[in-house]
Order: C-alpha cells, then structure tokens, then sequence
C-alpha cells in the first residue's frame, strides 16, 4: 500500500511564547492509501486540533510550532498541507482532503438550500454547468440514502441522521483521497450510527479514499478502522493494528480508555472509568502526561516523556513499562 | 440585538420535517399573520394612549384649545364638538367619549391647528410627512447598508487595522446624541464653511416643481439633516454586524465553507454575513423607533419642513391638536416600517416557520 | 479543544457585590469615567461656587468673554460664568439621570423577575406588555408628555416620564435572565423547602440578576441624560434649571455659533459625548464578557 498522509513531529500551540499551551506536541502518523485510521482520546487530548492543523482550519491564537505534513494524491504533485498557499490550498481542498464535522446541523449553512451547499462546492472546483452539478449532487444524495427531492429543503427540514449523512455525500462530492471525521456520529442515536458507520465502510470500498476517523470511543473504532492512534495530552500514546491494540493494549491508558466504553458488540463487561481528570494543559505534569492519573505510575515516569517507541513491525507505544505491566485482569478477549 | 418575538437565529429548531415547499410558505404566512396581529395590538394602545394622555394631563386641554380658538375667530359648534372628542367633553363618560373619539379618527379628523389657525391638524400633516418618510427611510437604508457592510468588513479579520479603526469609531459616533450631532454639522458645514444650507427643506425662493433647480434645492438643503441620522445611526449597525460576524465566522458551517475551499468572499458573504445579517435585520425593527425619534431633533435643529420640526412647532407653541395628531401618525408609521422590517426578516430566514 | 462551560456561581446577598465591576478593561474605563462625573457633580459645585466664588446664574457685565483667568471656561451672553454653569448643570444632569434610570431600572425588574419566574400567563400578559413599549417610539411620547407639563413639577417630572417610557428594553434581559436561573438547584431547593414566591424572588434569584442590574442601570443612566439633554436642547423641558441641555438651548437661541462663542456649547456637548461614549464602552464591554468569541477576537488583534 502507498502512503497518501505523512505526518511528522507535528505541535501546535494555543499559547504564546511565554505562556505555551501545547495542544498537539511531536504527533508523526501516516496514513496509507484506502486505509481507515482512527485517532482516539478523550476531550482536550487534542485529536480536534491535530486535523484543524491538517485541514488549515486553525483558528488563532492555535498555530503549528514545528513539523510538516505531506499529502501524496493520486493525482497531481504532493502537497505540503501546513505551508500551501492560497491557491494551492483551495485547490486541495474538497478535491484531495474533504471533512464531516461532529453536529451536522451546525456544519449545514441553515439559510442555503441542501443542493446549493453542493454546487457552489463542485462549482469552485470543476467548470461544469450548474444542472450537472445538480446532478452530481442529487447523484452523491442517492448514495447515502437521501432521495434527491430533498436538495430543494433547507437543513432544518431534514432529521438528524438524514442531515449527517447529507454531510457524508457532500464530503464526497469531489471524489476526494482523504476524508476526515470528527466524532460523526456522537450527535445521533445508536441505530443511526451504526447505519452510518455501515455506509461509511461501504462507500469507502467502492470509492477507494482513505479515512481519519475521531472519536472518543475506543469500541466504534474496533468496528471500522484498520490501524488506531490513542492520543492523551496532545500526545500519540500508542498506535496499532485496530484488532491488536484493542485485545492487548500496551498503554495503561489505552486499557482505561478501552474499558471505559461498552463494546459495540461481543459480551458485556465491567466498565471501569480512568479516575481523575484530562491534563490542563496548561501545566502539564513532568514526565509521561497521564502518570499523575496512571495506576501502574512509578517514580521514573515523571522523570521524562517517554517516546513512542515500537514494538514488533506495526506497533509502537510511549510507554516506559510497556514490557512490564501486570496481566491484564478483566478484559482480554480471547 | 433581537426582535421581540421572532427565533433568534442561533436556536435549533427540532429537527423532522416533511413539509414540502408549500407547507414553508404557509408557515410564513402564519408568522406573519401572528406579527400583523402584535402590531395591530400595539395600535390599538397607541390609539388608546393618544386618548387618554390629553384627559389625564392637568388644566383641561379641550377648553384651553377652545379659549386659543375663540381668540382668532368664532368657534363653530362642529369644530368645538371635534375638539371635545379629541381631547375631552366634561360630564361625559369615558366610554362615549371613546367611542367618539374612535369615529372621529375613523373619518381622519384631527381638529385645527391652534398656532397655524385655521389650518387643519390632518392637511398640514400631509405636507410634512413626505419629507420625513424620504428623510427617514432614505436615511435608514443608507446608514444600515453602509454600517452592516463596513461591519462585515470589521468582523471578518477583527483586529486589523481597519478594525481597529472602525470599532472605536463606531463606539464613539454611536454615543454622540442626535441633537448634538447636529449642531455640529451645522456649526462646521453651514456657519464655519457655509457649504451647506442651515435651514428649510428648500429655497423658499423657488417654486416647488420637479425641475433641476428645486431638485437641486432639496438635496442639498436634505444633505445635512440626512448626514446627521447617517453619522448618528450607522456606528451602532457597524458594531452589531461586526460582534455578529465574529460570533458566525466560528461557526461550523464557516469551517466547513472554508474546508470546502471556496473562495474569501463567497464564504464570507453566502455563508458568514447572509447569516450575522439576520439579527441585524430583527435589530431594524426595533431601533426604527429610536432613529425616528433622532430625527424629530435632528429635524428641529435644521428647521426641516417635515413632522419632526412640526412636532417641536407643536410642543413650543403648546398646539395640543397638532402635538396629538403627530404623536399618533409618528407611533402608527414606526409599526408599519416594524411589520416591514419583520416581514423582511421572515423572507430572510428560511427557520421562521418553525417558531412555535 | 473542547472547553465545556460551567454554569456561573450562585450569587448571594453577600458575594454578589463583589461581582459588579466588570473584569473588562473597556466596562471599567466607562465606569471610571461615569464615576468621574459622578464626583464632580458631587463637590464641583461646592468647588467652584464656594471656594472659585463663580455663580452660575448671576449676571455680570462681562458678556461673552472668551476664556481667562477670573472665568475659565469664559462667559456667555448674560455675562454668567460658564464653567459654573456646567459644574452645576453637571450635577442637574445627573440628578435628573439617576432618577430616570431607577424608575425605569426598578420597572425592568420587576417585570422581568416577575415574568420569567412565573411563567405561564403572567409571563405572557407581561411579555406583550413588554414588547408594546419595546416598538412604540419613546421619544415622541416623552415630548408630548413633557409638552403638558410645560416646565411644571421641574426636571423631575421629565425624568420621571422618562423612566415610566423605557424600561422595556431592560425588563427583556431580565426576563431571559431569570428564566435561566428558574431552575438552578438552589432555586428549585428553596422551593422543595416551601419558600414563599416573593422570598425565593428577593433572596434566592435577584442577587444573581444583580450584575445585569448593574450594567443596565448604567446604560439607562446615561440613555436618560441624553434624552433630557434632547429635550432640553429644544426648549420643551425646564428652561429654569441650568443643565447642559439649558446650557445648549441658550447657546444656541442667542446665536452663539454665529458669534463665534465656541466656548459656550462646545464644554456642554463634549460633556455629553464623552458621556455618551463612556456608555459605549460599557456596553462595547459587557458584550464582550457574555460573547467569549468576541474576546477571542481581541487576543488575535493583540499578536
């Protein structure tokens, strides 16, 4: 498979130089070619603003303090997605990287019509007439289960999971290489959401893009993505094959995040929040981020942050006692 | 700022819906109906006010209009039994008189000038309301396109140098009073630069006629009276689109208009501004009424032939007829201009039929 | 990043006024320069009549003299001395404000309290009351009103008018307030604890309207200058009393424009304007204390 992002030592900061407020720090990830990779972690772990910088949709006082990102379409030359120009980045834009906000009510324009976000969307890219735009669209909408009468209603007219999914087509509209994905599903009901994620899936195969997905639910991971990213505190903390990493968590983290959620399907098992709270980030505690809240933390984790190291070909974990820590007690599925 | 009663455009309406077009249009309608009702209400205690007001105030004003009258001329018994209506009929009550009052309105008698004897109350308001109505209404428009576009313009990079020129600007111009806005204009444009004229609606040398030099004549003795409401009203509408345009460029769909990669103006007019436009137009409604009460000092100070200047000549020469008439013709047209306003607003969003 | 917002702390009789200046530099610069004019109109008068020996009503010989040592501020026609006329007219203003603005203050809030802790049809009757005023021109009405009274029962009058005319705006905020509140825990606990109505108003609920209270007094405060200035600067209030509107109305009836006599409206309107743009900043502040994005804009004009 060949690499279509390439992520490295990626920061960005909130702050100013003399009060930092590191929201993302050294994050490296690649995504390859008609991959799902998921990107979990709780709120403020900074998972939003690592694809805020990625789509240059940063809003200040957020700026990226170091790294490079490069996007390898498939066609046309590869871009530097952090230091693009206006005209380069309007062209990447929904043609090579498109998104789908969490609450789609509120990424519709609510006084356009549905069909209009569509065509001044293929109209700013491809010189075509607006009736084959609308066709496109109404083409997009047929996808994802929307019947094309509904171009003509404004976003407040449709239900929940009918705007989400409007927002899924629109993101394909342009037939994009990258689709990023914040929590999208967090802001409808359980069946909804398993009917997106379903389709999701589908159109990626037929489609072929490749996917970011966010989310803070470690268990809907499971069910889509074929590699996952923990982030805790603006840092990866541990990234692998989806299946691997959620039988056989290596971070501490991980396994708390793991069973904080109920898997989506499979036995029931006890659900065990992470006690204390998501670092303030303002004053990061020294060492490993999640030591003060670890319960496996010894005196040498507030030494250093640790690095993400790896562990056999796939995975890699930042983690000093990876290697070390106590069998797991209840989780382990065979 | 918001209307009274209409969405603010920030709330979520439920979601569901399976109206096709026609059910939009008639949910329109009902709101609109449902505002027409409002303002007829507020008519009707406008109406109701105007009533009350000249019985509750001290010193009997129908015999002291009538004493005014009697001094010019003999008083007819219909002009006294009109002025009775209006302003009060001793050993009467309250109810007849209200209804009298109700039926003299109806036929649009509003008695005879007291100071202007023996014009009456209706004719010369009919002179003079054609001037503020162009006055105001020009006015208005023009101070609301020109500040909610500078605001669009202030909003979109708050902080720049424009910004930060424009903001405390507007703060200042939209503190200054009407009537001291004017003065200073008339001080600097008529007396110092005589540029201007400082008086009257026209040369009263030419004779009304729509010809180039009367035309001429009413721009620019216009230009000063109109420059006043401008400065005094167009800072308050800059500040309101500019706070809004920073609220709505960090909303979701603004984000995602950009990630979309349109162009800066698309996204910053069709999917910021179309959006932080519609507070600003519930905000019309209601600031009507204050930018109509400006320009009655506005057009005291420049002697401008309209209602505003007839309302001062009222007050001073304690003219209760007239004063009456006017207050009742100025709080009627700043209804109609507010149902305009919200129908306006109505048309603009496309959620306004889901208010409840 | 997602901040979650908490809902603000409970107010209470004792921690409330802790919370009335503002934490916005633009909010307090206004009120330092309300207070200013608060103090002047305080002492000036003193000041200038007793230890400066100025009168602002004694007519003198030296007619419109332009500023010098023995008059700072100059004379006008009648030979009065105009900074003691703007002194004590500083003090009128104020007076005639403060009374406006507590009637109309008063009024908001206890339509506002009442109806958004009510409810139901009280809120309604109350609400459609509220809106009426709300579109109904004021300043015509206050004039008509003012025109009647013809000068009788002295500024006060006029000031009472005018808080009677607007408090509309202010019982909106209020309302939107309270409804807010309705349900906080400690309101619904005073009411499983079988609080009287009116208790749970005064106690429980108003001490945490009193930052809205205090802002809006302000605004009304100064709102109410303006709009006796107005009525002043026409002639329809009472001439009698020496305000700035008086000041602006004789300055003006005695052509002092014409003449020349910038030193006797120019100190009366800058009064009114810094006034009125002190309002502004208080008003340009609080908007930004309840719009976080707005402060968000500021730190970005700072980098």
């Amino acid at each position: 498979m060949t690499l279509l992002l390439d992520v490295k030592n990626l920061s960005v900061d909130y702050g100013s130089e003399a009060e930092p407020l590191p929201a993302v720090s050294e994050v490296s990830l690649e995504l390859r070619r008609g991959e799902i990779l998921g990107i979990a972690g709780e709120s403020g772990s900074g998972k939003t603003t690592l694809i805020n910088a990625l789509l240059r949709l940063l809003r200040p006082p957020a700026v990226v303090r170091s790294g490079s990102a490069t996007l390898h379409p498939r066609s046309g030359e590869a871009v530097d997605l952090l230091h693009a120009d206006a005209r380069e980045l309007r062209r990447t834009r929904w043609e090579h990287t498109a998104v789908v906000f969490q609450s789609a009510m509120n990424a519709l324009n609510p006084v356009s019509r549905l069909g209009a976000q569509f065509t001044d969307t293929l109209r700013a890219h491809r010189r075509i007439p607006k009736s084959q735009a609308r066709e496109r669209a109404a083409h997009m909408l047929d996808l994802v289960g929307i019947p094309a009468a509904r171009l003509d209603s404004f976003p407040h007219e449709l239900s929940g999971g009918m705007r989400q999914r409007a927002t899924i087509a629109l993101a394909l509209v342009c037939d994009p290489d990258l689709l990023v994905m914040d929590e999208p599903t967090t802001a409808v009901d359980v069946v909804m959401q398993r009917q997106i994620l379903r389709q999701v899936i589908r159109l990626q195969r037929e489609l072929g893009f490749s996917v970011v997905f966010i989310t803070h639910d470690l268990s809907l991971l499971l069910e889509i993505a074929d590699r996952i990213a923990v982030m805790y505190g603006g840092r990866i903390v541990e990234s692998g094959p989806a299946g691997d990493l959620y039988r056989d968590p290596k971070h501490p983290y991980t396994r708390g995040l793991r069973d904080s959620f109920p898997p989506l399907r499979g036995p029931m098992r006890r659900l065990n929040g992470i006690p204390g709270n998501p670092p303030d980030l303002r004053s990061l505690p020294p060492g490993c981020p999640f030591q003060p809240r670890c319960p496996h933390a010894t005196p040498e984790c507030a030494a250093s942050v640790p690095a993400l190291t790896g562990h056999g070909t796939e995975r890699a974990v930042a983690c000093i006692h990876a290697d070390d820590l106590p069998a797991l007690i209840n989780g382990g599925r065979a | 700022m918001t209307a009274t009663t209409l969405p603010t455009p920030h709330t979520q309406p439920s979601a569901a819906a399976d109206g096709p077009a026609r059910r939009r249009r008639g949910g329109r309608a009902r709101v609109l109906l449902r505002r027409l009702g409002f303002y007829l209400a507020t008519a009707a205690v406008a109406i109701t006010l105007n009533f009350v007001i000249p019985r509750l105030m001290p010193g009997d004003p129908a015999s002291v209009i009538l004493n005014k009258l009697a001094q010019r001329s003999q008083v007819t018994a219909a002009t006294e039994k009109s002025i009775q209506a209006l302003f009060g009929v001793p050993d009467q009550n309250l109810w007849q008189q209200y209804l009298h009052y109700l039926s003299q309105l109806a036929h649009l008698d509003f008695g005879i000038s007291t100071a202007y004897f023996p014009q009456p109350v209706g004719e010369m308001i009919s002179q003079g309301l054609p001037w503020t109505l162009g006055l105001v209404s020009l006015t208005t428009v023009l101070a609301f396109l020109l500040g909610t576009g500078l605001g669009i313009i202030s909003g979109a990079r708050p902080g720049s140098r424009l910004d930060s020129v424009l903001a405390p600007l507007a703060t200042f111009l939209g503190s200054m009073p009407y009537f001291w806005v004017a003065t200073m204009l008339l001080l600097l444009l008529s007396v110092s630069l005589p540029v201007f004229p400082s008086q009257n609606g026209y040369d009263l040398n030419l004779e009304p006629g729509f010809d180039f030099a009367f035309v001429s004549s009413v721009i620019a003795h216009g230009f000063l009276p109109a420059l006043t409401i401008i400065v005094s009203s167009v800072g308050g509408w800059l500040l309101g689109m500019r706070n809004m345009m920073i609220t709505t460029v960090a909303e979701d769909y603004v984000s995602l208009a950009e990630a979309k990669g349109l162009g800066r103006w698309r996204i910053l007019l069709a999917y910021a501004a179309r959006n932080a436009m519609l507070p600003q137009v519930a905000g019309l409604a209601i600031s009507i009424g204050t930018v109509v009460g400006g320009s009655l000092l506005a057009e005291a100070v420049f002697a401008y032939p309209g209602i505003g200047y007839l309302f001062y000549q009222a007050v001073v020469n304690l003219d209760y007829p007239l004063m009456q008439a006017l207050f009742l013709i100025i709080s009627l047209s700043v209804l109609v201009a507010n149902f305009i306003a919200d129908s306006v607003y109505v048309l603009l969003d496309p959620r306004t039929r889901e208010d409840a | 990043m997602t901040l979650t917002a908490a809902p603000p702390a409970r107010l209470t009789w004792r921690t409330a006024p802790r919370r009335l200046i503002p934490a916005n530099r633009k909010a307090r610069v206004g009120l330092a320069i309300i207070a200013v004019y608060v103090l002047v109109a305080a002492v000036g008068p003193w000041i200038v009549q007793s230890l400066m020996g100025l009168s602002p009503t004694e007519i003198t010989g030296a007619v419109l003299q332009p500023p010098s040592a023995a008059h700072p501020l100059g004379t006008t026609q009648d030979g009065t001395d105009v900074l003691a006329q703007l002194v004590v007219g500083t003090r009128t203003s104020l007076l005639v404000g403060v009374l406006a603005a507590v009637v109309s203050t008063t009024l908001s809030v206890a339509v506002g309290l009442i109806g958004g802790y009510y409810g139901g049809a009280v809120d309604s009757v109350l609400g459609a009351l509220t809106n009426v005023f709300l579109v109904l021109p004021g300043l015509p009405l206050v004039i008509i009103l003012a025109g009647y009274l013809r000068g009788r029962g002295g500024p006060f009058a006029v000031a009472l008018v005018i808080g009677l005319t607007g408090w509309a705006w202010g019982a909106r905020s209020k309302r939107v307030q309270t409804l807010s509140l309705r349900n906080r825990d400690f309101v619904l606990g005073a009411r499983l604890l079988g609080e009287s109505n009116p208790r749970i108003m005064l106690v429980e609920v108003l001490p945490n309207l009193l930052p809205v209270i205090s802002a809006t007094l302000m605004l009304s405060l100064v709102t109410s200058i303006l709009a006796v200035s107005g009525l002043d600067f026409l002639g329809i209030g009472d001439i009698n009393t020496v305000s700035w509107g008086t000041m602006l109305y004789f300055a003006q009836q005695r052509q002092a424009m014409v003449s020349g006599a910038w030193w006797w409206f120019v100190p009366p309107g800058i009064a009114i304007t810094v006034l009125g743009a002190a309002a502004g900043l208080v008003n340009f502040g609080i908007d930004e204390l309840t719009n976080p994005r707005l402060r968000g804009a500021r730190r970005k004009g700072a980098q």
